[in-house]
């Protein structure tokens, strides 16, 4: 019996309607595994582990979920020469891999958030050699962590918020059934043309989206037991697979199935635009100031050394690297990323081989204790992280000036490479305004879009710029820590609107900073050097900096003289 | 494989692939742009659609057996010894993915047999496959440091030399660079942007005719790939024909010295560095000359290859994002105005 036989009952068959978006997500990957996965933006918890049970009951029997953790090595992951178990044995001895392994099962990508792009460039190049594998990318980030766009733009359906637990689920058997129709399963070409004009309505840029949005459909109809595409299919494939790619919202003619469903644009986080709202504010342009453009590199320059002196570990250093240039072996246990030198192996074991026990036909013997590990270099990549002071005070005074200096910063960031991020503070709260990023033209864009207006939130400012820059050394980078201000703090960290309570929030903020000996630089934006921001650059242990008012000769030098003061005295 | 006659759109990104299995002196083809815009799709088709190559038999580097200059060390020993057995192989396309690591680019000791009896074998790399074929880098925008050092050095020299693990040899690595990115993602080194001979921007099509065409042949693609490839099978072999009589008639393609001054002025209008990028420009303009059947470059193929294989080369001031294009496109038209 199957759903196009007159004497099935329809009735019977629950409707595509009647499932949330979540399961029916679920259901048409379970219909189609060409669709490839999801993506899972949920917290780890009770809800999230019911979905993916009841999600793997959907798929065929015998299908397993297999995961697949951050700390994978490629050993394991791309499959290869198991070198413990080869040692051991005496003869070669070879695994799959997890991504030859999780082929027809569903693969779960855990911590997705905080996979690296090269990681994730190693899953794609299976993924587009037709590996044929089912993803779920389990995303617990917060804020703008996300998985690599080269992944969840190869993953059909993003899932926001799970199912509820009397929620029902489509029998496996319907989906099953459904499975096996699919290939009959009749478009007509209208349908295409009806996908394209949505997805150019909602600003979706990839043919890949397309390509599933068409495919969706298809998985709708045939769970729906039709054997043609309807626009009930189409409206359900533009929103789970065009809408969360959505970079526009849709003037109503042109689309109207997506009133029906609640409007969810997800502007991607890197390319939205300042809302409107901030009109009124004055907006500063960014005006080239006398600021020396070596300042940060004279700045690198000097602070780097001084850190070793204090005693601390060094940052981004503190793992030793798995990947970089070679740099020697070390012995070691094989275990982890860690990469056998095996000449340095077959050296260590040489001496010993008379002594040694053999197994049968084993021309070497090698123990554990010979194990050579390569050891590799890395060098961290440097992260400036600016936390500009975009109050009223900031805007009459020098905003527009420091908008200039800090471009002469990135200019200096480019030349080194380095990555740049951006934090602006004003009214009662500290925002991102660009994520780390290596595109300084991006960064360029959004800081003369910076409006400046309202009263000084310092002290939250600067919890935000620490914030982001202890995330980022966790990340293996090496953060410098630039805080633009006039200092005239007056909102405190509970948001009240006093002087004295925001200049002591300021100063916690700032010892909080030294504690974490980040290398940083205060630059004084006020008409005349204040006190007080000299007070707080030596909080922070940072080093103090006016904005050059009326001869920049003199600061260059001054910063020069610094630089030269610093390397001489290590 | 989805026939390369069958992809819509994109028209200088498919020249650009095309001048650059041409012409291998273009050393390669960056495409910046959008995602699911077929790059990657556009590379394997193009190979595919290349006839097979004369390879030696059971080598790793599939030497070319018609080039005794450029074989690897292995070939040399046997050539020497006698005659070398051929075999016909497709032209590779290999990828070379983000975090790959260095053992498995340049290659490393056979573990296998280094264990088993103790031998120094070299086990190839992604560069070793790559030889006398495509390699393909998506995202090389984020492809860490190390690795484009070494890539720089192979892309450069065509010759991967491997000194590591006690291994000491040297291998023939020529291939022809395909790199795609994003360059909102970060920006790459100017070293590695001038392995490229061409750049190209592609854009998703905006037009809806376009998007549906290009939904349309994928899904057709999809349902039935051989009756879809079999409707573009007289497209593509006319394609073939096309290239290998371009590729044979490239060496007699001649350059005017007006068409010499045209070029330099234009480097010199746009400011670009070094002779590299005039070099570029004639080289891409004789390859289309080639493609399109004519025995000499005219302005108009100096005019159409100037983006492609200028916009890259422009010295930028990183933080201005103005569209390199568009400083190329107003340097031609104000060169080839009056002409």
């Amino acid at each position: 019996m199957s759903p196009f036989d007159p004497s099935w009952d329809r009735s019977s068959a629950p409707q595509a309607a009647s499932f949330s978006d979540a399961i029916l997500a679920a259901a048409l990957l379970a219909i189609d595994p060409t669709l490839t996965g999801i993506w899972l933006r949920a917290w780890s918890g009770e809800a999230r582990e019911r979905y993916l049970k009841n999600l793997l009951a959907l798929f065929p029997a015998g299908t397993q979920a297999k995961k697949l953790p951050l700390s994978i090595t490629d050993d394991r992951l791309l499959g290869g020469l198991d070198l413990p178990a080869t040692l051991a044995a005496g003869r070669p001895v070879h695994t799959a891999g997890l991504l030859r392994e999780a082929k027809s099962h569903l693969l779960h990508i855990a911590m997705a958030e905080r996979l690296s792009p090269q990681h994730a460039g190693k899953i794609l190049a299976q993924l587009d050699h037709g590996a044929g594998l089912t993803l779920i990318a389990l995303d617990e980030g917060i804020l703008d962590e996300a998985p690599p766009k080269t992944l969840t733009e190869r993953l059909a359906f993003t899932v926001d918020a799970l199912p509820g637990m009397a929620e029902p689920w489509p029998d496996p058997l319907v989906i099953q059934i459904a499975r096996k129709n699919l290939a009959a399963v009749h478009t007509a070409a209208h349908a295409i043309d009806h996908i394209c004009a949505l997805s150019i309505a909602l600003g979706v840029h990839s043919a890949r989206a397309e390509i599933f949005a068409l495919r969706a459909a298809r998985a709708s109809a045939a769970l729906a037991g039709r054997d043609a595409v309807e626009p009930a299919d189409i409206e359900i494939a533009a929103r789970l697979v065009l809408l969360p790619r959505a970079t526009r919202l849709p003037s109503a003619p042109e689309a109207p199935e997506s009133q029906d469903s609640p409007p969810e644009p997800e502007p991607d986080p890197g390319e939205d635009h300042r809302p409107d709202q901030k009109l009124d504010d004055s907006v500063a342009d960014a005006k080239t100031t006398p600021l020396p453009p070596a300042l940060l590199a004279a700045l690198a320059a000097a602070t780097a050394p001084s850190r070793k002196a204090r005693g601390g570990g060094t940052p981004g250093k503190s793992a030793a690297p798995t990947r970089g240039r070679p740099a020697g072996a070390r012995p070691g246990p094989l275990t982890g990323a860690a990469k056998l030198a095996i000449l340095e192996t077959l050296r260590a074991a040489a001496p010993w081989q008379p002594l040694r026990a053999r197994v049968e036909n084993q021309k070497i013997a090698i123990r554990q204790d010979d194990f050579r590990i390569k050891k590799f270099r890395q060098n961290p990549r440097a992260i400036a992280i600016f936390a500009v002071d975009a109050s009223g005070s900031s805007a009459l005074n020098r905003l527009s000036e420091a908008k200039g200096a800090i471009q002469h910063l990135l200019a200096d960031c480019y030349i080194r490479r380095d990555q740049v991020a951006l934090i602006a503070f004003r009214g009662m709260s500290a925002e991102m305004l660009l994520p780390p990023t290596h595109a300084l033209a991006r960064a360029k864009k959004t800081l003369s879009s910076l409006p400046g207006g309202g009263p000084t939130p310092l002290a939250t400012g600067i919890d935000a710029l620490r914030a982001l820059a202890d995330a980022e050394r966790r990340a293996g980078k090496l953060p410098l820590l630039v805080v633009l201000t006039d200092g005239g703090a007056n909102v405190s960290r509970d948001g009240a609107q006093s002087r004295p309570a925001a200049a002591a929030d300021a100063m916690a903020a700032a010892r909080a900073c030294r504690a974490q000996r980040f290398s940083a630089l205060v630059v004084d934006t006020s008409p005349r050097p204040q006190k007080f921001v000299r007070e707080l650059a030596a909080e922070m242990g940072a080093k103090y900096l006016p904005l050059p008012y009326a001869d920049p000769k003199l600061l260059s030098r001054a910063v020069q003289a610094e630089g030269a003061r610093r390397d001489s005295q290590h | 494989m989805f026939p390369f006659t069958a992809i819509v759109g994109q028209d200088e990104m498919l020249t650009a692939i095309i001048a650059a299995a041409i012409e291998p002196k273009l050393s390669g083809v960056l495409i910046f742009g959008d995602r699911g815009t077929g790059k990657s799709t556009a590379v394997r088709a193009l190979a595919a659609l290349l006839p097979e190559i004369e390879a030696v038999e059971h080598c790793a580097f599939h030497c070319d057996p018609a080039d005794p200059q450029n074989l690897c060390a292995d070939c040399r020993t046997r050539l020497a010894a006698g005659h070398l057995p051929t075999t016909k192989i497709r032209i590779p396309v290999v990828d070379l993915p983000l975090g790959a690591t260095e053992d498995r680019v340049v290659g490393a000791l056979n573990l296998e047999r280094a264990l088993a009896d103790g031998s120094k074998v070299f086990e190839p790399g992604l560069l070793a496959r790559a030889h006398r074929g495509f390699l393909y880098i998506d995202e090389v925008n984020l492809l860490e440091d190390h690795i484009v050092d070494l890539l720089l050095d192979v892309a450069a020299s065509g010759e991967n030399v491997v000194e590591r693990e006690g291994l000491s040899l040297r291998h023939p690595a020529r291939f022809v660079l395909i790199g795609s990115g994003n360059p909102e993602e970060g920006e790459l080194r100017p070293q590695l942007l001038d392995r490229f001979g061409l750049c190209v921007d592609v854009k998703t099509p905006t037009d809806i005719a376009t998007r549906i065409e290009v939904v349309r042949r994928r899904d057709a693609y999809d349902t039935d790939p051989q009756k879809f490839t079999a409707q573009y099978a007289a497209a593509s072999a006319a394609l073939r024909e096309k290239i290998l009589a371009a590729r044979a008639a490239l060496p007699a393609i001649t350059v005017s010295d007006d068409i010499l001054e045209l070029g330099a002025k234009l480097c010199l209008a746009l400011g670009t560095d070094g002779l590299r990028g005039e070099l570029t420009l004639l080289r891409a303009a004789r390859a289309l000359a080639a493609y399109e059947g004519q025995n000499t470059v005219t302005a108009a193929h100096l005019q159409k290859m100037s983006a492609p294989a200028l916009r890259h080369r422009l010295r930028r001031d990183p933080l201005d994002d103005s569209l390199a294009t568009t400083r190329v496109d107003r340097a031609v038209a104000e060169l080839f105005a009056p002409a």
